[in-house]
């Protein structure tokens, strides 16, 4: 082979690597498969390609399999953030870089997110070096009740970041959405039912379809939320918004509703778990934030669980583009609830299944994501130690498969300013 | 959980984050009557705390983070008459009659204080009516003082102190202003005034922001400042004036009395602390020669996200820099923020502070000191943790002028302290007692012995775990 010819060669390979049926095998660690069940020590993950292959005690390892010693570490299913809004915003104040939501647009339940989301923005890399491989990103709302559809994303180094497009429509019914329709909450539920009913008149002939409250391509990304085709992800806080929204039903059956935020969701938990909703809640919300927060407590999770609801764990209106991280620490701060007289808490089985197969289920992905179970993506993290305690370092990620890359703009300035004072060169010869 | 304050940022409003301006370790002396400055009639708004009754109390066999860097285990810390009595080991003589608390498995700190909280100026709820922290109709009001702003029923206070252990913090109006008041320090007692709430002998703080608020704020009515230098042009024309007015306070004919200017005095003779909100490292520079200029020091950086950059100059300058562990990319200038900027700082041996701005995080300073200590370790930077409980206990007391009064668990300080269940350093402790002056304030085990405020009385959640 010439020197040109092995060079492409070299460089195909290369590109090709990644896709390259890699079969890699993490040994030796106390293995957490996510689902919900107790750590094995010694346990292994065989990966093969993009999927999980096998998790648990004595798996037989091929040959063939690159090993990874894990011994005396964590080894995890990536973390994933229930609900974000991670590669919209780039710098929350600079509005060309932040994109969750369009004053400015006419159009409202289509607008779509995987349009918006950037790969290569820096809290995805900053978030991946913390150990979450995948979130919900839903955009937040500007004129309307609706803010359009969210995405199912990976948070891996390479250029396409979705997993699923338009996994759901977002929509505000509680003191925002009261806001948005124009200043009550009868406002916010006639614009919702009659916005659904436009859509329905939409489908019935598209061709002349002409309203004054709603686009066509509004109406026609509302329609698979009315037949239960696309999830409707719906932020309210007070129990009795809960209450109204389990309600809708009564008029659109098919609604497949997921509640955010959820803060009063404990006094209500019981209608919740019998219509079978499950809710994506803040962790740690415990004040009156607003009049629909006033019975906001850090036990809500633990309670809502105790009651048979299915909840994870979701990053709402906090920090929401940036620090996608704070789930590991969420989860922690619910497990030391447990030690707290007269509160509750999860589990740490719990607590870690919050925040990996549980929006993972939530999002009807469980079958796919957050988990370490066969033929889940492998997404997998090794951890210095308790992937919930603060001292805990993250030493490798692992996206589809992919070794990825814990590089960032922050390890970089850390790095460079190591030694703050000029040496021989000023500091911006230091890269 | 909401994050208003960045929210009402955004929106161009008018709140935000921080800036607070730490306490050099050279500025400890805090005893001083509260600013001399408005004095003619004695103090303004004295302080009406008194300390609750307390009984002598023991906590034995407990490890012991003192606050100033020291850990002792299998400890005894023992407080009588509402001061720190003795702190050593199994020999610790314990009078008789004293409550003793059995701390096998747990461990004792300070109160935790917290240099920068909005607590009561921005209380919760945050209704527009509730919006007490920005006086955002001049870039200039040195006149205004939190205190008279402060609602003591903010719900907040009692979750500080219930998962938080928070016994002592310091209240900043915002960062809409250039010059934004008066601070005041409390004791984090539930009460019916802030009088009652004031921390005794505590001195006061002012307010300072530099950077990309007020000139938002007023750049965007077209006013002054629109800009950096504007900031700085308005920042020095402020100062020249409070110098001509405080050479002429002992003329026959002194000057009409100033509120503005008698806390811009204050704090050239030295009597108010200057806490200034400020995040770039370039910036920091800049106010560090102002201050220069006209003879008054900077007690502490509130935010100063990139104070890793200068963290020499920091260090050399004696001026602490209070920070969060891992908060960035909110706004342009807080782009840079780096997680080991704590332990950087450290590093270069500068005053480190860990501080909040912000009504849930003020719940978990142990937490996110934590996150910067093993932040600061993972780059290789060797710190002890009972060193990082002193960015959260001295050092914020050092800043805010009372650590001879509190911040450490030495004898003949205040009897302000937190029995945790765990490592206050891991993710699963929260505090089982806190104690402020001796008197045990909260109980994790006692439901009565928790804090209610008026406005959750009567409400869905009254008196739950939170």
């Amino acid at each position: 082979m010439n020197r040109l010819a092995w060079l492409l060669a070299s460089a195909a390979a290369l590109i090709a690597a990644p896709l390259a049926a890699q079969t890699i095998a993490i040994t030796g660690g106390k293995l957490v498969i996510g689902d919900g069940s107790a750590p094995i020590e010694g346990g292994t993950v065989l990966i093969r390609g993009d999927r999980v292959v096998a998790a648990g005690a004595n798996i037989a390892i091929p040959a063939d399999a690159r090993r990874i010693d894990a011994s005396g570490k964590w080894v995890t299913p990536g973390v994933f953030a229930g609900f974000s809004r991670v590669g919209l915003v780039e710098v929350g104040a600079v509005t060309q870089t932040n994109d969750m939501n369009a004053s400015g647009s006419p159009f409202s339940a289509a607008l779509d997110v995987q349009y918006a989301i950037n790969p290569f923005a820096s809290a995805v890399a900053v978030n991946r070096a913390a150990g979450v491989t995948r979130a919900v990103v839903s955009p937040s709302t500007a004129n309307s009740i609706f803010g359009g559809y969210g995405a199912i994303v990976d948070l891996g180094e390479d250029d396409n970041p979705i997993t699923r497009a338009r996994a759901f429509q977002f929509v505000e019914l509680g003191e925002t959405g009261q806001s948005r329709a124009g200043g009550s909450r009868s406002a916010s539920h006639i614009h919702f039912r009659a916005l659904l009913e436009e859509a329905r008149t939409y489908a019935r002939n598209p061709a002349v379809f002409d309203s004054d409250l709603l686009k066509a391509s509004d109406a026609k990304a509302l329609l698979p939320v009315i037949n239960g085709g696309t999830k409707l992800l719906v932020h309210v806080e007070s129990a009795n918004d809960i209450l109204k929204v389990l309600d809708l039903r009564k008029d659109f059956p098919a609604l497949k509703i997921v509640l955010v935020g959820a803060n009063e969701g404990w006094r209500v938990a019981n209608h919740i778990a019998a219509a079978g909703v499950p809710v994506l809640a803040s962790a740690l919300s415990d004040l009156p934030y607003g009049f629909e927060d006033l019975a906001a407590t850090q036990s809500n999770i633990g309670r809502m669980k105790d009651a048979g609801v299915k909840v994870a764990i979701g990053m709402i209106n906090d920090r929401d583009a940036h620090q996608l991280r704070y789930s590991v620490q969420y989860a922690g701060n619910l497990v030391a609830l447990n030690q707290v007289p007269r509160a509750t808490g999860l589990s740490w089985d719990e607590a870690f299944a919050a925040i990996s197969s549980g929006p993972a289920e939530i999002m009807d992905m469980g079958g796919q994501l957050g988990s370490l179970k066969a033929g889940r993506q492998a997404d997998v993290v090794i951890w210095t130690g308790d992937p919930l305690e603060l001292s805990t370092q993250v030493e490798s990620v692992i996206i589809d498969g992919v070794d990825q890359s814990l590089s960032n703009r922050q390890m970089r300035l850390r790095d460079r300013y190591r030694d703050p004072a000029p040496g021989a060169l000023p500091n911006a010869y230091d890269h | 959980m909401k994050f208003r304050g960045l929210l009402a940022l955004a929106a161009g409003g008018t709140l935000l984050a921080g800036c607070a301006a730490t306490a050099s370790d050279t500025n400890s002396a805090s005893t001083a009557a509260p600013a001399k400055s408005n004095a003619a009639n004695g103090p303004a708004f004295p302080s009406t705390y008194a300390a609750y009754p307390s009984m002598p109390t023991a906590v034995t066999g407990v490890t012991i983070y003192d606050g100033e860097g020291g850990r002792i285990d299998n400890g005894t810390v023992l407080m009588v008459n509402g001061k720190i009595s003795s702190v050593g080991g199994p020999d610790t003589v314990i009078p008789s009659g004293a409550t003793i608390i059995d701390g096998a498995g747990k461990y004792v700190t300070p109160g935790i204080i917290d240099v920068h909280s909005h607590l009561g100026d921005y209380p919760t709820p945050s209704v527009a009516a509730h919006s007490d922290g920005n006086e955002a109709t001049s870039p200039v009001t040195p006149e205004v003082w939190a205190e008279h702003s402060v609602w003591p029923h903010d719900p907040g206070f009692s979750r500080a102190l219930a998962n938080g252990g928070i016994t002592a913090l310091q209240i900043l109006p915002g960062s809409a202003n250039l010059f934004g008041g008066r601070s005041v320090t409390l004791k984090n007692v539930p009460a019916r005034t802030v009088q009652a709430m004031k921390f005794p002998g505590a001195p006061y703080g002012m307010k300072m922001a530099c950077g990309e608020n007020p000139k938002r704020v007023y750049g965007g009515r077209n006013r002054m400042p629109s800009t950096r230098m504007g900031n700085l042009a308005l920042n020095r024309q402020t100062w020249i004036d409070a110098q001509e007015y405080r050479s002429k306070r002992n003329d026959a004919k002194p000057p009409k009395r100033d509120l503005g200017k008698e806390t811009l005095v204050g704090v050239l003779d030295g009597d108010i602390l200057v806490h200034n909100h400020c995040y770039r490292a370039d910036e920091l520079a800049q106010i560090i020669d102002m201050s220069k200029e006209f003879g008054y020091k900077v007690t502490a950086f509130h935010h100063a996200v990139e104070s890793y950059k200068i963290a020499d100059i920091l260090a050399k300058e004696g001026i602490c820099s209070a920070v969060w562990a891992d908060w960035w990319g909110f706004k342009m200038e807080a782009y840079d923020a780096i997680p080991e900027n704590a332990a950087l700082l450290q590093q270069a041996g500068a005053c480190v502070i860990i501080h909040s701005d912000d009504e849930n995080q003020i719940q978990r300073l142990n937490q996110e000191a934590a996150k910067a200590l093993a932040d600061g370790r993972a780059m290789g930077i060797e710190i002890s943790d009972a060193e990082a409980i002193r960015w959260i206990t001295l050092n914020p007391a050092k800043a805010m002028g009372i650590d001879t009064m509190t911040g450490s668990l030495k004898p003949g300080k205040m009897g302000d302290m937190v029995l945790w269940n765990g490592n206050p350093l891991s993710v699963y402790a929260r505090p089982e007692k806190v104690w402020i002056d001796g008197a045990l304030l909260f109980d994790s085990n006692d439901a009565k012995r928790r804090p209610v405020s008026d406005f959750e009385l009567g409400q869905p959640g009254e008196g739950d775990v939170k």
